[in-house]
């Protein structure tokens, strides 16, 4: 059952020279969007390692998006293919590993586009919402449980028998 | 019972590669078997859990386990062997990392269950029959271990030392490390025991990686005929050299075929996959979607090709089911 309280939780990496910018611009606009997002600024969208985007869905976040600057815009002439690169593979893996398309998005906003902060931003949450939450750490944490069923029972039962068989 | 120091081999969810891996010491073995009593070693040896059970906590200077965790069983062995010893070692790729059993973790268990007891072509069970944690049989209860829900590298279930890397670590680097416990001189705790590089530095083929790879196309081995001298990634295909840690000494490359990641990342890589993930993607010639695509379609089991040794112990674990 979709939990009508339900907010979902993104994780945003976005470059300083555009996309950072155009939140910026969003913001100093009076532009309203949905708080749900989590702003982080880099350099470059080419700065984001892979592993910060795993690292963002294991600590509890339901989305993440990255914002680079236009292909042929990058401020260091090439990071954001880099990016493109990396999220086209990055995408099809997390999609075998369970995380679907809408959780993973990828957009190229200028530092002009405080608009399209705002509708990408709102549009996230929107489909988010309808997904419901991924919670990682807390399906970990379910199966760990299984961790602490000390396996006393099992032991209880061969208790007094002389033998394991497979020892 | 001399007063040499106590050494255990144990092995969970593996394939016995790393039991094989002990013996490939040779003469070595020998020295070993000289300098330390082995006070448990099943596969080789007629030592029984009770024999453990009987010993002082922490009597055993030092355990090598290998194989990942899958069953309460092997929990309860760790969990026994843990109790027992000064040191533990965790012992190759499935130990270490998960291994290859870890991929298990791309499919949830009663998947797994369903289609090795069902669905599996070879497999005729029209009684749907299922193996039981406990059954009565003639009035004896039967059990067996329960397969948990996820496979685990050692260090989930059970606090570990020391880390020997590799599918299965090779012989140089087990006598390293029995000789480096030998010595008093410990090293600090969770180090991996083997350098702590990418295995591209110690590569023959090292001098002829260009400094800009820039892929148009990624081969599978055998798909195309290897230069034996020429850098692997240079020819387009997928080796896991750069986001690998060293100390095989490229093994696999020698025998001209590319690195698959069996010494897991090195301290500077939290997740070996993710790394070289990005590691490859960044030098995709093409800049527009479809001609990325294209040279990524060359690669088309990611999760298999880069979490090949490490599933369980990458960022995510196990592949994610909305519906826990």
């Amino acid at each position: 059952m979709p939990d009508k309280n339900y907010e979902p939780k993104i994780v945003a990496f976005f470059c300083n020279w555009c996309t950072y910018t155009a939140a910026d611009l969003a913001g100093v606009s009076r532009l309203k969007y949905a708080p749900n997002v989590k702003v982080i600024r880099i350099m470059c969208s080419g700065r984001v390692d892979p592993q910060f985007i795993l690292q963002a869905f294991a600590s509890g976040a339901d989305g993440v998006l990255i914002g680079g600057c236009h292909p042929g815009d990058c401020h260091y002439s090439e990071g954001n293919y880099k990016m493109l690169r990396r999220f086209r593979l990055l995408k099809r893996m997390l999609s075998s590993l369970g995380i679907g398309d809408d959780r993973f998005r990828l957009e190229w906003i200028s530092a002009s586009e405080g608009e399209k902060v705002k509708t990408v931003i709102n549009d996230m949450v929107e489909k988010l919402k309808i997904l419901g939450p991924l919670s990682i750490p807390k399906q970990i944490s379910i199966l760990d449980k299984e961790l602490e069923e000390v396996t006393d029972e099992h032991t209880e039962q061969l208790t007094g028998r002389k033998e394991l068989s497979h020892v | 019972m001399s007063d040499k120091p106590k050494l255990a081999f144990y092995w969970c969810a593996s394939c016995g590669g790393c039991e094989e891996s002990v013996v490939d010491l040779a003469e070595d073995i020998l020295m070993v078997a000289g300098a330390v009593d082995i006070i448990f070693w099943p596969v080789a040896m007629d030592f029984k859990k009770s024999d453990v059970e009987a010993m002082e906590d922490g009597s055993i200077f030092a355990s090598m386990i290998n194989g990942a965790i899958r069953t309460s069983e092997q929990e309860e062995m760790a969990r026994l062997i843990r109790r027992k010893s000064k040191v533990v070692i965790a012992y190759g790729s499935c130990a270490h990392m998960g291994g290859i059993p870890s991929l298990a973790n791309e499919f949830t268990r009663s998947q797994i269950m369903e289609y090795m007891y069902q669905e599996a072509p070879s497999v005729v069970n029209p009684e749907k029959t299922r193996p039981m944690l406990n059954f009565k049989h003639n009035s004896e209860n039967v059990t067996l271990p329960e397969i948990r829900n996820l496979v685990r590298a050692l260090d989930q279930v059970i606090d570990v030392d020391y880390y020997l890397p590799g599918c299965p670590p090779t012989p140089k680097l087990l006598k390293q490390a029995v000789l480096t416990l030998l010595s008093g001189e410990f090293p600090p705790k969770g180090t991996v025991l083997s350098p702590d590089e990418a295995l591209c530095e110690e590569c023959p083929r090292k001098e002829s990686k260009p400094s800009d790879l820039s892929f148009k196309h990624f081969y599978r081995p055998h798909e195309v005929l290897l230069d034996k001298t020429k850098c692997l990634l240079s020819q387009g295909v997928v080796c896991m050299g750069p986001a690998t840690r060293a100390g095989c000494e490229a093994l696999c490359i020698s025998g001209n075929m590319p690195c698959s990641g069996c010494f897991g990342p090195t301290s500077r890589v939290r997740d070996q996959g993710a790394k070289m993930l990005s590691s490859l993607c960044s030098n995709i010639s093409e800049n527009d979607e479809a001609g990325i695509d294209k040279v990524l379609g060359g690669i088309p089991d990611p999760v298999g090709t880069f979490y090949r040794y490490g599933l369980a112990s990458s960022l995510l674990r196990k592949k994610i089911t909305e519906d826990v």
